[in-house]
This record gives C-alpha cells, sequence and structure tokens, in this order.
C-alpha cells in the first residue's frame, strides 16, 4: 500500500450508541429469534473475518513463530529462542535501519506536517478562490501516483547529469553538485525529500480541510483584539486542527517507518548501508539471504516499532474529543 | 477576511512556487522521453528532434498490453470481492450490533498501521504450501484480506451512523435481514461505498511489495509491481525508462484529472473517518 495509511478508530459515543436497545442490538441474546438474529448476524462477519483471519492474522503469528527459529526457507528449522532479537539489537548494521527509519521519520512526517501548516495557511488566506482549488489539485497529484514512479522519477533528477544538478549549476552552485542517491553523506536525505514531495501535498489538503471548517468569527475576534498571525496561527488554527495534524502524523509517521518502495527502487538500501531501513532489509533477509527467522524478528520490531509511534499521537490527538 | 495586497501576492508566489517544484519531475521525465533512447540527456532540455516514437517502443517493450489486462485483472478480482464482505461485516457490526461486535471491531482496527512488510515472509510460505504463489491470485488474496481493517472500519462507520428508524421499518415489513441489506441497506450506504471503491482501486493498481515478493513475472502484476521489474531491466537507457514510466501513469493520471475531486475526498475521508 502506498502512503494512504490509515488512522486506527477512536471508539467515539455516536449517535446510535445512545440509542435504546432494540431485540436486534442486545448484548446478550435472550430469546431463540434472537439468538437465532444474532446467528445471521455472525454469518455476515464471516467472509470478511475468514480472510482477514487465513490471509493477516495467520501470517501475524506466523512471523511471531518464525522469529524464534533458525530457518533458511527449506530445511528443517532449529529452535532458537531469543536469540535472532539478540542479533538485531546487536548487529550494527541491522540495528542502523531501525536508526535509519527514526531519521526518515523527520523527513516523511516533521517537514510535510510543518511545510502543510504554512502552505495551507497561505492558501487559506490568499487564494480562497479558484486559485486556491487549482493549488489543492496539483499539490496532491504525487500522492495518487504509485510510489515506484516516484521513486523512478527522482532517481533520475537526483542524478548526476539530472535536474537538480542542472538547477544548482544554473544557480551558481556548481560545485555542490553530486549523485546525491550514490554519495553516504547525501543518500538518505535525499531519500527523504522525495518523501516529502509525495506527502507534502496530502498535508496540505487535509490541513485545509480542517481549517475551513474553523468558525470564521474565531479568527474575526482574533483580529479585532489585534493579534498578529502569528498570534491568530499560534491561537486559534493549531488548537482547532489538533485532530488533523495527528492524522497527518499518523499517515506520515507510518509510511516513514514502512517505507519500502521508494528506497528499493530509488537506491536499494546502499550505498552501503546509508538508506536501508527495516522493510528492505526484511526482504533482503528474507528473500535474498533465506535468513527467514533473523528477517522475522526484524519484521516483529518494526511492527512494535510503529505501534509505540502510533499510540501516543492517536492519545493526544484525539483527547478532547471523547 | 481582510488580507492585504502585499501578503496575497506574496502569498499566491509562494504557491506556484510549491505547485512548480510538484509539477517539475513530470516535466523533466517528460523532455527526457523525447531524446533519443541510448543518450544521457540533461535535466531539462527540449530535444531538437523529439522521439515520440519512443513512447510506442516502450510500449512494445513494457509489454504495456499485457500489463493493462493484468492490473485491471487484479483490481477487478480484488475491489468487488472486498467490497462485498466489507459492507457486509459493516453492516453486522456498526447496524446489527451482533454479540462480540466490539471485539470483532477491536480485532480489525488493530490491523490499520500494519506494515506489509511485517507479514510478507510468512504469507510467501503460505503461498507456496497453498500451490497459488506466481499467480495473480498470490496478489489478489492477501490483498483483499489486508483491505479487510480499512474497508470494515469505513463501512462499520457509515452504519453505525444510520438512524434508527430505517432499520426499525424495514424490520416491521418482514424483510429477512438479507433481503433488508441488499435492498434497503446496499442502495442507502453507496456514496461510502463508492469514495472506498476508489481507494482500494488506486491502492491496488500502486501495490508493490505483494507483486515483488510474490509473483516474478512481470506480466501478472499490478502496475506498480510491473513498473519496478521494467526499471530493472532498462536502468540504463533513461529516455526508455521515462517513456516507459509515463505510460504506466498515464491510465492513472487521466483519472486523476477526470475524478479529482473524488479522489482527493475519498483519500482525506479515508484517513480522516474516526
Amino acid at each position: 500500500m502506498t502512503a494512504n495509511r490509515t488512522v486506527p478508530a477512536a471508539s467515539r459515543p455516536t449517535r446510535s450508541d445512545q440509542r435504546p436497545a432494540s431485540w436486534l442490538a442486545r448484548r446478550v441474546p435472550r430469546t431463540r429469534g434472537a439468538r437465532r438474529a444474532a446467528l445471521a448476524g455472525w454469518l455476515f462477519v464471516l467472509p470478511a473475518l475468514l480472510m482477514y483471519a487465513v490471509f493477516v492474522l495467520q501470517p501475524l503469528a506466523l512471523t511471531i513463530q518464525y522469529s524464534l527459529y533458525r530457518w533458511n526457507g527449506v530445511g528443517p528449522a532449529t529452535w532458537v529462542g531469543l536469540s535472532n532479537y539478540v542479533t538485531v539489537l546487536r548487529d550494527p548494521d541491522l540495528l542502523g535501519t531501525v536508526i535509519n527509519s527514526f531519521k526518515l521519520v523527520l523527513f516523511y512526517s516533521v517537514v510535510p506536517v510543518t511545510l502543510g501548516l504554512l502552505t495551507a495557511t497561505v492558501i487559506h488566506r490568499v487564494a480562497a478562490g479558484r486559485f486556491g482549488s487549482v493549488t489543492r489539485t496539483v499539490l496532491f497529484l504525487p500522492q495518487v501516483i504509485p510510489l515506484v514512479a516516484a521513486g523512478i522519477i527522482w532517481g533520475w533528477l537526483l542524478s548526476l547529469p539530472g535536474l537538480v544538478n542542472q538547477i544548482l549549476t544554473a544557480v551558481g552552485l556548481g560545485d555542490t553538485t553530486r549523485a546525491w542517491l550514490g554519495d553516504f553523506d547525501t543518500a538518505l536525505p535525499a531519500v527523504g525529500l522525495i518523501g516529502i514531495w509525495v506527502l507534502l501535498g496530502f498535508c496540505t489538503v487535509l490541513l485545509l480541510a480542517g481549517m475551513s471548517k474553523i468558525d470564521p468569527a474565531l479568527f474575526e475576534s482574533a483580529r479585532i483584539d489585534g493579534a498578529s498571525w502569528l498570534q491568530e496561527f499560534v491561537s486559534v488554527t493549531l488548537p482547532s486542527l489538533k485532530y488533523e495534524i495527528g492524522v497527518c502524523l499518523t499517515v506520515t509517521v507510518v509510511a516513514a517507518l514502512a517505507a519500502f518502495d521508494i528506497v528499493y527502487v530509488s537506491t536499494g538500501g546502499g550505498p552501503g548501508n546509508s538508506t536501508a531501513v527495516p522493510g528492505i532489509q526484511i526482504y533482503i533477509l528474507a528473500f535474498l539471504e533465506r535468513q527467514v527467522g533473523l528477517a522475522s524478528a526484524l519484521a516483529v520490531i518494526l511492527m512494535l516499532l510503529v505501534i509505540v509511534m502510533i499510540l501516543p499521537i492517536q492519545r493526544l490527538s484525539r483527547e478532547d474529543r471523547s | 477576511m481582510r488580507v492585504s495586497r502585499g501578503e496575497i501576492v506574496a502569498g499566491r508566489a509562494l504557491l506556484l512556487g510549491t505547485m512548480a517544484v510538484t509539477v517539475l519531475p513530470f516535466l523533466s521525465i517528460l523532455t527526457t522521453a523525447l531524446h533519443p533512447s541510448g543518450t544521457l540527456p540533461s535535466g531539462l532540455e527540449w530535444p531538437t528532434d523529439p522521439q515520440w516514437g519512443n513512447f510506442v517502443d516502450a510500449f512494445k517493450v513494457a509489454n504495456m498490453g499485457v500489463l493493462l489486462g493484468s492490473s485491471t485483472f487484479v483490481v477487478l478480482a480484488v475491489v468487488p470481492v472486498a467490497l462485498v464482505i466489507a459492507t457486509m461485516a459493516g453492516f453486522a457490526i456498526g447496524l446489527l450490533r451482533i454479540p462480540g461486535a466490539r471485539v470483532l471491531l477491536v480485532l480489525f482496527v488493530f490491523g490499520l498501521t500494519l506494515p506489509f512488510e511485517g507479514i510478507i515472509t510468512p504469507l510467501y510460505f503460505l503461498e507456496r504450501e497453498l500451490g497459488i504463489l506466481n499467480t495473480r491470485f498470490a496478489i489478489v488474496l492477501p490483498l483483499i484480506a489486508l483491505f479487510m481493517p480499512f474497508g470494515v472500519f469505513w463501512m462499520r462507520a457509515h452504519f453505525v451512523n444510520l438512524p434508527g428508524d430505517i432499520t426499525e421499518a424495514a424490520r416491521i415489513d418482514g424483510a429477512s435481514m438479507w433481503g433488508l441489506f441488499w435492498r434497503i441497506h446496499v442502495p442507502l450506504a453507496r456514496p461510502a461505498i463508492a469514495s472506498l471503491a476508489v481507494l482500494m482501486s488506486v491502492w491496488t493498481w500502486n501495490q508493490f511489495l505483494l507483486a515483488l515478493v510474490l509473483v516474478e513475472d512481470p506480466a501478472q502484476r499490478t502496475m506498480a509491481g510491473a513498473l519496478g521489474a521494467f526499471q530493472g531491466h532498462y536502468a540504463t537507457d533513461i529516455p526508455l525508462l521515462c517513456a516507459g514510466t509515463i505510460l504506466i501513469l498515464l491510465p492513472t493520471l487521466v483519472l486523476y484529472v477526470l475524478f479529482q475531486r473524488h479522489i482527493i475526498a475519498a483519500l482525506l475521508q479515508g484517513s480522516v473517518k474516526g
């Protein structure tokens, strides 16, 4: 899946939660008819649950199981306990992928959300009409193309004869030109740049939608109080956008931690291990080096990492809403 | 809102700059694609003799006809099935409130932020055992399953907000639950289902990891998966690679221009709904 990842539900009380229980809603079926209705209801869930159990929950359990064995994918597997996890945490190359993905969070998440806030504010203030909607459409474009395509396009742009170096030369920065994705120092920020390009439009449009829901009277009263645009931004815009910012952070953090497509296409994890992220390393370990146990331990760590990063964001952005 | 003239000019200039950064990469691969195959042009340079024939070559080399067919097959196999079973489950959890609905919801929501890399390794071995590795079903079946957390969550959000009297009326009518679902609730849920269809189609078309790992033959993959293979083969012939990339992007771009309002709305709702 692309960067369009989604966010866990809040179990906000909804209108129907307060509805008096009908025979359909009763938790414990008491009569025969109710039991039959509950059974019929379960039949509705069954296909979805079955697919989910076989092709998501089962592999999930298997990942955990594999992570406790040494296995090459073909022969017999040997029980090794937690030693795969110890290897991941001790091996600088493997642990390095986790550190790289934290650095990517900065590019994929912090920068697009900050720039998105800025861009959305500008659109909201000076381009309410047609100009604004054209901007929205254009900025959103990278969000609908495959990430693989973004990787290929930027692989070319950031290459030695590519557009980035051409522009740098044109503005007199010719001596900074290089193969950005092939240089140990710049490869990771270059991959991050691709992520910014992909995610900025998404964050902008989402935050803009949130801004248009803010009561204009709030802005008016801030202005009557003589607030500067910065004060207005801090005291009116930011607090009202808490939820949308939370959504942006969730989507982009998941995109950073689970990055695969862009890295695979643009650098393959190199040069050296400078852009290797867990997703790439899992692929290499499992399918090229046949170290299924080690790959699975890294996969479990990746999944835990996502949960650990996402939960506090969710909690913060939703705290006033329930 | 009162905004000064200077701010309008400065703000719009900033927006134009941002738009340029978004669009320039596309222009760069377009001009590059028009250079003679095998040459190494610079980033943005209109060729003296545009080689429109590169697109024909790339179409042939990339086997575009077959790729379009394969991607369309995968989308048509994934999306309708995923829509029907997600809507049914959303109906049972959100509206029928079957016993255990809350636990089921938590179970599905748990999968929402799951990185595909987390389960790709066992999926490979699982499919090897099932004998579906390297067929289109190797992508189709797990993709349907991986869409369930979002699909069920999305449809449940629709059904849980329905006013109670719709259900009551249908029940008094004596309609069976199955009939009630198809005759009343599916038609009523059409907007929610349509947005979900847009989202699932885009995600399927762009799916890369599953295609890369589970299907070796690019002709059986999704569009994104095929593009990855194309890059592997033609990484050195930049004009041809750019022409191929444009061809593979074209269907998405055309659909985006035609339905941009719906696509943006769907993708946004998709992430905000909660």
